[in-house]
This record gives C-alpha cells, sequence and structure tokens, in this order.
C-alpha cells in the first residue's frame, strides 16, 4: 500500500492568539518521502503548526502547499492526510477493524470492499489476530499500532503523528521507534513527526526542525544538529552540555583559545558569536570528556574532585567540581571507566579543540 | 471492605430504607391489593382494561402523548446539551442556569402561565392576529396540543441533563479524528458524536416518558378537561366518582407499564451503564 509520496511547504505561517504569537512566520520545505521532526518544549509551536498542516487550526498569515497546490484553507477532511493523535482517538464503540475501515467507510467503501486493505493494515501493524477487540481491550503499544493501520489504510498523502509515543513506557516507545522507522521506510510516505522527545527525534528523522517560541531555533539531519548545534537552546535541549564562557584570547587560522581565568583553553573553529565583553560560549558534550587519573594528552585538560556520580548499568555520570570551570558533567562507558568512581577522588578532565563548539548565547 | 464500617454504611440508610418501607411499599401494597379486593375480590377491575372502550381511548391519548412529547423533548434537550457542550465557560454557566432556571418555578405556575399565553385572547393568538398572520384565533389550549407544549417545557431540562452529562464524557478529539481521517462535519456527527451520546439519549427517553405517563397537573391544566390522560383519570375515580377499585387498578398498570417499558428498553441497553451503576 505505498501511495505517491508527497511533499509540503510552509510560506510565512503563523498562528496569533491574541496578540500571542503560537507560530510565529514559519517556512519550512519538507520534501517528499522524508521523515521530518518538530521537535521543541511545549508551548514552542510544534503542535499548533502540526494542527495547521492537518487542517484543524486556521493559520492567522502564510501559506500550506501539497505540491505547489494551496491547501491552507482546505477543510481537514479534504486533505488526504492521515492522522495519529497524542492518546490515539481510537472510536470506543467500534472494533479495531471497523476503526480502521473508518476512514474508507467514510469515503464510499463498504465493509466488504474494505475488508482486503483492513486485512492488510492490520498486518502491516501485525495486529491481525485482535481485529474484533474493542479499544478498550488493547495495551497502549496495541492502541497505538490500530491509530497507525488507521492513519495509513487509506493511502494517505502524509502520515501526521502528535507525539504518538508519549503515552508508553520507556521499552516499548523504543521498539515502536524501530518499528515506525521501518514502516516509514517501506511506505516511503512522507512523514511528520511531533514530539518534546530528542531521543525520539535523534533515532527516527531525516530531518529534525527545533522550534522555540513559534519560531524554527535551527533545522538539519540529526547529527549535524547533534554535533553542530547553533545556539545554547539547542545544545541543552538536544542532549546533554557543558557551557564554558571564556575571553578570546589568540587566534590561529582554524582555531583559537580563549581563556577561563587564568586557564587558556583551545578551541577549533573562529570566535564567532562573541559578545559585547569579548567573550564566546562554549559547548561542550558530556560524553566528549576523557576521564582519566593522571593529566590526559589532550590539548584541554582540567583537573577535578569528583562531587556526585551516577552509574546506570552501561554508563557512569560523573558530576566534577574544578576550581576553574565549575561543576561539568562527563559521561563514560561504564567498563571502560579510568577512574575510581569515589566522590572525593581527583581526577582529571580533558577534551580535544574540536570536541566542543561555539555556540550563541541565546 | 471491613465488614464493621460495612455495617455502619447500612445504618447510615437505615432512615430512609424504613421511611421508604412504611410510606412507599406498603401503600403500593396496599393499591395492588385494593385493585383486586374492591368492590368484589377477584380481577373484574383488570377486565375493563380489555372491555371499557373509554379506559382504551383514555390509554391511547395517554401513550400519543407521552410518545410525542418524549420525542419532542429527547430531540430539543439534545440539540441544547450538544451547544452547551460546544459553547465556552461562560456561556455554558448561563444557559445551565436557563435550564434549571424553569425547574424552580411551580409546575401550577408554569402551566397557568401556558393558558395565559395561549388561551384564545392570549399573547400568542393577539400577536399572531396584530402581525396579520392569522383572521381567526387559534385553539392552542384545551387540547393535545396545549398539553404537549406544556409537558415538553416541563421535561427539557429532564432531558438536557443526563445528555449534556454523557456528553461531557465524549473525548472532543475523536470528533475531530474523524474529520482528518476524511469525514465531513456530518459524517463525524453520525458517525462518531452520536453513538457515542446514545447512552444519554436512552437515560433521558426513559425518564421523559416514564415521567410523562404519570403527568397530572400539566395535562389536567391545560387539558382543560377535554384531554384526559390517565393520572387525570385516576384522581376523577378516586374523589369524584369513588371507584377505588377502578383507581387501583389504573395505578397499578400505569406502574406495570412503567415496569414493561424499562424491560423493554433493557433488552437493547444495558441500564446499569446508562444510570451510571457501571
Amino acid at each position: 500500500m505505498t501511495g505517491r509520496s508527497h511533499s509540503l511547504a510552509l510560506r510565512g505561517l503563523s498562528k496569533y492568539y491574541g496578540s500571542l504569537a503560537a507560530v510565529d512566520d514559519v517556512s519550512l520545505d519538507i520534501p517528499s518521502g522524508s521523515f521530518l521532526t518538530l521537535l521543541g518544549p511545549s508551548g514552542s509551536g510544534k503542535t499548533t503548526i502540526l494542527m495547521s498542516i492537518a487542517g484543524f487550526v486556521e493559520p492567522s498569515a502564510g501559506q500550506i502547499l501539497l505540491d505547489d497546490a494551496d491547501i491552507t484553507t482546505l477543510p481537514p477532511d479534504k486533505r488526504n492526510f492521515g492522522m495519529v493523535f497524542q492518546g490515539y482517538a481510537l472510536f470506543p464503540h467500534m472494533t479495531v477493524a471497523d476503526n480502521i475501515w473508518f476512514p474508507l467507510k467514510v469515503r464510499g467503501v463498504s465493509k466488504a470492499n474494505a475488508a482486503d486493505k483492513v486485512r492488510g493494515a492490520l498486518d502491516l501493524v501485525q495486529l491481525g489476530h485482535l481485529a474484533e477487540r474493542y479499544p478498550a481491550q488493547l495495551s497502549g503499544g496495541q492502541q497505538q499500532r490500530v491509530a497507525l493501520a488507521r492513519a495509513l489504510v487509506f493511502e494517505p498523502a502524509l502520515l501526521l503523528l502528535d507525539e504518538p509515543l508519549s503515552a508508553l513506557d520507556k521499552k516499548l516507545r523504543a521498539d515502536l521507534q524501530w518499528e515506525l522507522k521501518s514502516l516509514h521506510h517501506r511506505l516511503g510516505t512522507t512523514f511528520i513527526y511531533v514530539t518534546h522527545d530528542q531521543e525520539e527525534a535523534l533515532s527516527m528523522s531525516d530531518e529534525i526542525v527545533i522550534l522555540r517560541d513559534g519560531k524554527i531555533e535551527q533545522q538539519g539531519v540529526p547529527g549535524a544538529l547533534y554535533e553542530k548545534p547553533a545556539t545554547r537552546f539547542v545544545a541543552d535541549f538536544l542532549g546533554k552540555s557543558n557551557f564554558l564562557t571564556g575571553k578570546v584570547a589568540a587566534t590561529e587560522p582554524g582555531r583559537f583559545g580563549y581563556s577561563v581565568g587564568d586557564l587558556t583553553l583551545m578551541q577549533e573553529g573562529a570566535p564567532v558569536h562573541r559578545r559585547v565583553d569579548g567573550t564566546v560560549l562554549v559547548s561542550l558534550r558530556p560524553e566528549k570528556i576523557v576521564l582519566a587519573a593522571d593529566r590526559p594528552d589532550t590539548v584541554n585538560a582540567v583537573p577535578g574532585t569528583i562531587s556526585a556520580f551516577n552509574y546506570y548499568g552501561s554508563t557512569y555520570h560523573f558530576q566534577v567540581s574544578t576550581e576553574h570551570l565549575g561543576e561539568l558533567v562527563a559521561t563514560t562507558p561504564a567498563w571502560t571507566c579510568a577512574v575510581e568512581p569515589s566522590i572525593g577522588s581527583a581526577i582529571w578532565l580533558g577534551w580535544q579543540p574540536d570536541a566542543s563548539v561555539v555556540v550563541n548565547d541565546r | 471492605m471491613h465488614a464493621s464500617i460495612r455495617r455502619v454504611y447500612w445504618w447510615l440508610i437505615a432512615p430512609a430504607v424504613l421511611l421508604m418501607l412504611v410510606f412507599y411499599i406498603y401503600p403500593l401494597f396496599q393499591v395492588l391489593w385494593i385493585s383486586v379486593t374492591d368492590p368484589v375480590p377477584g380481577f373484574g377491575n383488570y377486565r375493563e382494561l380489555i372491555e371499557r372502550p373509554l379506559i382504551h381511548r383514555i390509554w391511547l391519548t395517554t401513550l400519543r402523548i407521552c410518545v410525542l412529547t418524549t420525542a419532542i423533548t429527547v430531540v430539543a434537550g439534545y440539540a441544547v446539551a450538544y451547544a452547551m457542550a460546544q459553547v465556552g465557560e461562560r456561556q455554558r454557566t448561563w444557559m445551565m442556569f436557563c435550564v434549571l432556571l424553569t425547574f424552580w418555578l411551580s409546575v401550577l405556575i408554569r402551566a397557568f402561565a401556558w393558558v395565559m399565553l395561549l388561551r384564545t385572547e392570549g399573547l400568542v393568538n393577539t400577536g399572531l392576529q396584530e402581525l396579520g398572520l392569522i383572521s381567526e384565533p387559534l385553539r392552542l389550549v384545551r387540547n393535545e396540543f396545549g398539553v404537549v407544549v406544556g409537558m415538553v417545557h416541563f421535561m427539557l431540562p429532564l432531558a438536557v441533563l443526563p445528555i449534556y452529562s454523557n456528553m461531557t464524557g465524549i473525548d472532543a478529539r475523536l470528533v475531530s479524528a474523524a474529520r482528518g481521517l476524511g469525514a465531513s462535519p456530518i459524517g463525524a456527527f453520525l458517525n462518531v458524536y452520536l453513538p457515542l451520546s446514545k447512552p444519554g439519549l436512552i437515560s433521558a427517553t426513559i425518564l421523559v416518558f416514564v415521567f410523562s405517563l404519570g403527568f397530572f397537573i400539566t395535562p389536567a391544566l391545560l387539558g382543560g378537561g377535554k384531554v384526559v390522560m390517565i393520572s387525570e383519570y385516576i384522581q376523577v375515580s378516586f374523589e369524584e366518582t369513588l371507584r377505588w377499585g377502578q383507581a387501583t387498578m389504573l395505578a397499578s398498570t400505569l406502574l406495570f407499564s412503567v415496569l414493561l417499558s424499562l424491560a423493554l428498553v433493557a433488552r437493547f441497553v444495558d441500564l446499569k451503564k446508562v444510570f451510571g451503576a457501571r
């Protein structure tokens, strides 16, 4: 059941509630067949954008184009988009099979004629044996799969997903991430996914759009966003980060030094986003810090003492107090941990100039 | 639950149970008893149900008015409840106030008010005549039309409240989901909202129908002796013709028809669910 895939474009999309802009001049191109994630904290406008695409929210300004056709004012039932709602929104008075038949029924397909497609959709999500159950008799994960099957059975132009995994427990969520991704791969339908969960966004998307206060903060492929966050907000929201502030000292081609107190650290790249007092903000991921008992042979190294640590089975997370940089967080694979995990023990933290990245302080 | 605590709960409802037994169940049995003993023991009174055309006519009138009242009330109540479920908090409070307002007025006052409005020289007739829409006053009271108007007015809150309460439990996203999956506004209503509001509709139907069957004051006043429903006839038998046997027989049949209609409904729906016991 692979339909032709479609592209979607947003042009200057805005939505005001009174004087408050829930979505503020957002333009976006979503290529055909891609898996795009709108990621942001609550109130960032991600759901409003999705609801505008679905047709439930009327934009205050801007356009929505499906393959260059303007659909901004089209009612939701005329858009032919599949949608998986937060909490699934399965019809409680219909069986699983009837829920999946519903989009075909309202398109005038009789139950008998729809039987093959309904069966196909159920098989797609491996729920063929539960066709005659009611939603209340299913587990959360099964309901989620029914919602997916229902949204896909009529070969929609796009699939919109509104935090579809948020109600599930962690392990199930991880399983369904694999399933969603493989489903996307098999169908080739354009998926637009809304979440506040950075892990979901990183693991499934072809492209992530990070939203903040109704505006696009940064967009790109997951790896690029994670490795090169443009702002403090992105570095903090997508993964964890230590932030170092230092005064730019010496610049060389391709790298520069910055001083924090009487310590000088080296950073790859140019000292961009310099603030009026001549300082820059550097984001350093916890897993890129080398932990060592003695001074490591990295370009940057600071001594510190362990003030707290957590053991996660696969990793250790350390909080380390340093004289110059304050509290830093560092993580390391537990089975190769090079330091004694005990509070108060003195260790060294080291990192290379290309391990960290200069970010805009906003 | 601990047994001793449960016993406390029994004590708490004991006065109510006692009151029901003495003042409700006992007289009820007396009514049943009189209906088979007065004037002579046997089912003579019940034979009248089959044999007397007058009683046939009264029963048919009662059923016709009840069915009509129930149908109009439930449809109108559904519309009001639906509007209440859709509007904002402020409007909802006002609408609820207006629905309940009629509840707080005495049924007598309401019936008289309708008589004043609908009589030949009443506001409705004079208004229509002033507008030139009619030349002769319409007969609006002392007939079934007047009775149904008064009864619908009285019953409306009884339909609105259960339907509205059911509607507040319907997840609004389900209608959005239906729209998103391709249903037109009407399609989403018919396929999703209406079936989900069915329990409210059924309990409103039962409530209004059962209330209508035994309704007395409004039909007596607005019918003006021309439209006689069963409870008015019971009153006449008790107090004027003093045929207690016939009166208690009719009262008993009234009771049985309520039970019968509940039994009929129970064949199709789970009444415990409708009335919130499950």
